[in-house]
């Protein structure tokens, strides 16, 4: 059985291809036959994040239009065998997209026995986030603790429950989980930021992983190596915690703490 | 907290202001979502159509569409200008 997982989030900026890149290269890592794909017509970043990007032949909209072949457009990752990106198209309009061509490739993912296909969704909620979330069997909803992504996230959720596959048959929802990025407790502790009781408290739904805000996450994307694979990043050891709660097993949330100052910090303060 | 701090002006706790406001704006959007969409629209030309006969204020018609059991019920509220001192004129559809 092949599971759709869109990462979502309604705002940019808040680390959804950054999320798709680490949770895919997750769930590869435990042994699952994952493909992960870029929605973001004209807008292609997930290549870059993954490091792949001069290996881009044939993208998903070749293989919509028939002019390649899935399996052509499938970028093996070089870490990972049972890992493949499918780049979205850099040249066309975001109208190339069609729900029928959509539900057609991701039939062939089931077809080729993926256990998982990850949807990395463009921001916004026009045509090609609609596309990403519509045959999704679980979200992720990314969220920044900041007042216009959580508000965004809201309306995600809303989306999520009304314009799926899974809402219009009236069966089992798809399932929702928030995944806090950009998190830093230095600042929840001070008052500047809202914490994950306040986001959850307002959205309403439960949380699968808190990443925090960590250098990390852009050495990672300079290097083109997602940053689950980083350990020494308490950014990738957050992901790791999500992929493994994704799959099942209980881990407890970790890096939610101030980090200790040093004495000239504590006397001078930061 | 450093030895120097109290020289600094205390910044209010901004992230009760965010969840307050979010909270607020949230359940307002929620409330908002499944009615029909024509709603915006009808109720802007309703707008103008008022607006022929009695200046009213750009925010003067509201419309809700609630669930009684069975049927929707779409509740059109029209305030009508402090002049005439008149209450609001309710009519429901």
């Amino acid at each position: 059985m092949t599971e759709f997982i869109v990462v979502t989030s309604g705002k940019g900026g808040v680390g959804k291809t950054t999320t798709s890149a680490s949770i895919a290269v997750g769930l590869a890592r435990h042994g699952k036959k994952v493909a992960v794909i870029d929605f973001d017509v004209g807008l292609r970043n997930l290549d870059l994040i993954m490091g792949c990007e001069r290996r881009v032949v044939y993208d998903f909209v070749n293989v919509i239009h028939a002019e390649c072949t899935l399996k052509q457009a499938l970028i093996k990752d070089k870490r990972f065998e049972n890992l493949h990106v499918l780049a979205a198209s850099q040249t066309r309009d975001k109208d190339a997209l069609t729900k029928d061509g959509v539900e057609r490739v991701l039939n062939e993912f089931r077809d080729e026995g993926f256990d998982y296909v990850v949807c990395d969704s463009p921001a916004g909620i026009e045509k090609g986030a609609f596309l990403a979330m519509y045959f999704a069997d679980r979200a992720i909803v990314v969220v920044n603790p900041e007042v216009s992504s959580v508000r965004d996230s809201d309306r995600i959720l809303g989306l999520l429950s009304s314009k799926t596959r899974r809402a219009e048959a009236g069966g089992d929802p798809v399932k929702q989980h928030l995944l806090l990025t950009r998190y830093n407790p230095a600042r929840v502790a001070s008052g500047d930021m809202m914490s994950i009781e306040d986001v959850k408290e307002i959205l309403g739904i439960e949380v699968l992983g808190i990443i925090p805000e960590s250098e990390g996450v852009l050495a990672a994307s300079n290097a083109g190596v997602p940053v689950i694979l980083d350990e020494t990043s308490h950014a990738g050891l957050a992901y790791d915690d999500a992929v493994a709660r994704l799959l099942g097993q209980e881990r407890p949330m970790r890096f939610l703490d101030v980090p200790k100052k040093g004495i000239l910090s504590r006397l001078f303060g930061s | 907290m450093g030895i120097f701090d109290f020289l600094r002006a205390r910044p209010k706790n901004t992230a009760t202001i965010a969840k307050e406001r979010l909270r607020i704006i949230v359940a307002q959007e929620r409330s908002a979502r499944g009615s029909p969409d024509y709603l915006p629209l009808l109720r802007r030309e309703l707008l103008e159509v008022i607006r022929k006969y009695v200046n009213v204020d750009q925010d003067a018609v509201d419309i809700k569409v609630e669930h009684e059991g069975e049927h929707d019920v779409l509740e059109l509220t029209v305030t009508l200008p402090d002049k005439s001192q008149a209450p609001a004129a309710a009519g429901e559809v």
